[in-house]
């Protein structure tokens, strides 16, 4: 198991204050300007060797991201840092805790990474709904401004960098990085198509690098302890530490900070009390947020959890939002629920994705109480292949994917209600 | 929403809120807010003035706020936006109340994590006491949504009333807070487990057990 002095979260639980003067004395803001010394290539090439990957769900190599920012940005032209705090993958509830309880890694964080990648400001763009947590994030914002931490000169290393939190209003798809940037114009959070990238023309049509809280919050203690030091966690291509959230039919859901890589069944008897019944009760786990296909007990015992381990397994790490569910789920239902959270948050300009997420959560429904034909299962795999992939977004997709791995691997409980419904006993006869 | 409940009739919107017009304070407090965004950039304070908007509605009625026509036409014509590019943002983001809603906004959680933890009995233990999904209850007091993942899976099921999270909830506790509030008493905020405090696994924290009493700086240990 980590060791707690390998954790970066300390203050994970919130059971110390957030405010600047704790966060100083558990090591935040130590000589920042000093970690700025080094220069913005030397940073990039340091985050670069520790082998972060993106905490928001893709797992693109951080340092990288921040290399195909501009060198020599003009004032007219600047470039900026934008923080997705829009947490609302279902299962997700990581960067809250890091927000209301660590907020000065965050925005230590910020400016580190503003500075490497050049940006003149980092907008930090908060899902609406965390309002406690919007008001502590702009309380040490503050904080760091009256500090001399941020503004001009920030942190006395010289360079100039301003923070802004924008809070948002309630959309899923903000989370998406052009639709973001989008919703901080102050429109409907609609994706762009790509290209250009953001790094080419992002917000205001300037060079911009999105990434997700976690992923910056966890640079500043990288720097000070080294590529090595992270690196030093996890195999090969998925180093590091990171959050776990663990929700569902455990015994204890918790969010915990763990080593990449540690194996399902540990992470559960160590910090979630085991699975609710015991291990024999297990049915299905969804290992990485609602956006990706679940995984059936058997398969999901020993799955490393990273980006490579949850591939494996036909699934993804995602956000690391472990969903578990024990033998007592409706799991056609649990899925059709995720259906209908997708038809919700559809914005609307796809077509496929937005009649598509409205079509399979309907038809979803007919699968949850058998009231369908045994060839309307296939029919909608069909819909759900004509989704994927056919949209701006990866929203058409992450619609689809749920529903593929139910297909996958409940098809007989799908076949089973149908049966029961029209009340034929063809199930027996078939056996 | 798909539950929401219909836009009253423009007229009478305009006759009730046609003056409307942002207090002494909000208007500071917009201006601070369109003051962090580039020059000629300010339509992007556009959400933060609509939320703006919404609250003080909220306070003029005694309620949580919304947003009739005039008001969204007044925050377009402060930011020198177009009325359309505004109602765009008001219809598409769902915390814009399209229609009045009542004292308590009650947003209960019905996403798969919280199912899996039991929101349909804190669905069951609101519409026990009168509370219709989509609807305001007669007196006022409560209007009950269903909404989409809050992010608060760990301590789920959840519930957000107003600019407050209760967590960890179950039948009896939510009904609990809904007596509360209707008592005009404010119910604790956060978990509703004796003795979690935040979302470390209940009945004690498996890590970082020295940061419970006090600061402790781990730096030493390095």
């Amino acid at each position: 198991m980590l060791a707690d002095k390998d954790r970066i979260f300390t203050n994970l639980y919130g059971y110390q204050d957030f405010g600047l003067k704790a966060a100083q004395a558990r090591g935040d803001w130590d000589k920042t300007a000093n970690l700025m010394k080094a220069g913005q290539d030397a940073i990039i090439e340091e985050v670069k060797a520790s082998g972060l990957r993106g905490r928001g769900g893709a797992g693109f190599p951080t340092g990288m991201k921040w290399s195909f920012m501009p060198k020599a940005p003009t004032p007219e032209r600047p470039n900026f840092l934008v923080i997705n705090a829009d947490e609302s993958e279902p299962g997700s509830c990581k960067d809250r805790e890091i927000i209301r309880h660590d907020p000065h890694k965050l925005i230590e964080g910020a400016l580190i990474a503003g500075f490497a990648m050049r940006a003149r400001a980092a907008y930090i763009y908060i899902r609406g709904e965390y309002i406690f947590e919007a008001k502590v994030l702009e309380k040490a914002v503050a904080e760091a401004y009256a500090a001399g931490l941020l503004g001009k000169n920030a942190a006395k290393s010289g360079y100039d960098f301003d923070v802004f939190v924008h809070r948002g209003a309630g959309a899923y798809i903000c989370g998406e990085e052009t639709a973001m940037i989008e919703s901080l114009e102050g429109k409907k959070g609609q994706p762009r198509l790509k290209p250009p990238f953001p790094a080419g023309a992002g917000l205001y049509g300037c060079p911009t690098t999105v990434n997700n809280v976690e992923s910056i919050a966890v640079v500043p203690t990288i720097l000070r302890r080294g590529a090595a030091w992270f690196k030093s966690f996890g195999r090969e291509n998925n180093h590091g530490t990171k959050l776990f959230q663990i929700s569902g039919h455990v015994e204890k859901p918790c969010v915990v900070e763990e080593e990449m890589g540690i194996p399902f069944r540990e992470l559960i008897e160590k910090h979630c009390g085991g699975i609710r019944g015991g291990w024999d009760n297990l049915l299905a786990v969804i290992p990485g947020g609602s956006s990706v296909p679940l995984v059936p007990a058997a398969m999901m015992m020993d799955v490393p959890m990273d980006f490579d381990g949850c591939k494996a397994v036909g699934s993804g790490l995602g956000t690391a939002a472990v969903i578990v569910m024990d033998k007592s789920t409706d799991i056609v239902r649990a899925i059709s629920r995720l259906s209908y959270f997708y038809k919700h948050e559809s914005c609307g300009q796809c077509t496929p994705c937005r009649e598509g997420t409205g079509w399979m959560w309907r038809v979803m429904e007919k699968m949850r109480t058998g009231n369908a034909d045994i060839g309307d299962i296939d029919t909608l795999y069909d819909v759900t292949k004509q989704v994927e992939g056919h949209t701006i977004c990866a929203l058409g997709d992450a619609a689809a994917w749920p529903i593929q791995g139910l297909i996958k691997h409940f098809r007989p409980e799908m076949e089973r209600r149908i049966h029961e419904a029209k009340g034929d006993d063809m199930l027996e006869a078939a056996e | 929403m798909a539950d929401a409940a219909h836009t009253p009739n423009e007229a009478d919107a305009r006759a009730q809120f046609g003056a409307f017009a942002f207090s002494a304070e909000n208007k500071k407090t917009a201006d601070i807010y369109i003051g962090r965004y580039p020059a000629g950039r300010q339509q992007s304070a556009v959400m933060a003035l609509l939320d703006l908007a919404q609250r003080q509605v909220g306070e003029e009625t005694q309620t949580q706020g919304w947003l009739p026509v005039p008001v969204i036409e007044y925050v377009a014509s402060y930011l020198g936006m177009p009325y359309m590019r505004a109602y765009e943002v008001a219809t598409f983001y769902t915390m814009y109340n399209l229609a009045p809603v009542g004292r308590f906004h009650v947003q209960v959680c019905g996403t798969t994590p919280c199912m899996l933890r039991g929101s349909d009995d804190i669905m069951a233990a609101c519409k026990n006491r009168g509370l219709v999904k989509g609807a305001t209850t007669p007196d006022g007091m409560f209007t009950l949504n269903e909404v989409e993942c809050m992010g608060n899976c760990a301590s789920a099921p959840m519930v957000q009333i107003n600019d407050d999270n209760y967590e960890d909830l179950d039948y009896d506790s939510m009904s609990a807070i809904l007596q509360d509030l209707s008592d005009g008493k404010q119910p604790k905020v956060g978990t509703q487990l004796p003795g979690r405090h935040t979302v470390e696994p209940y009945g004690g924290a498996t890590t970082l057990q020295a940061m419970v009493d006090k600061n402790h700086d781990y730096r030493g240990e390095y």
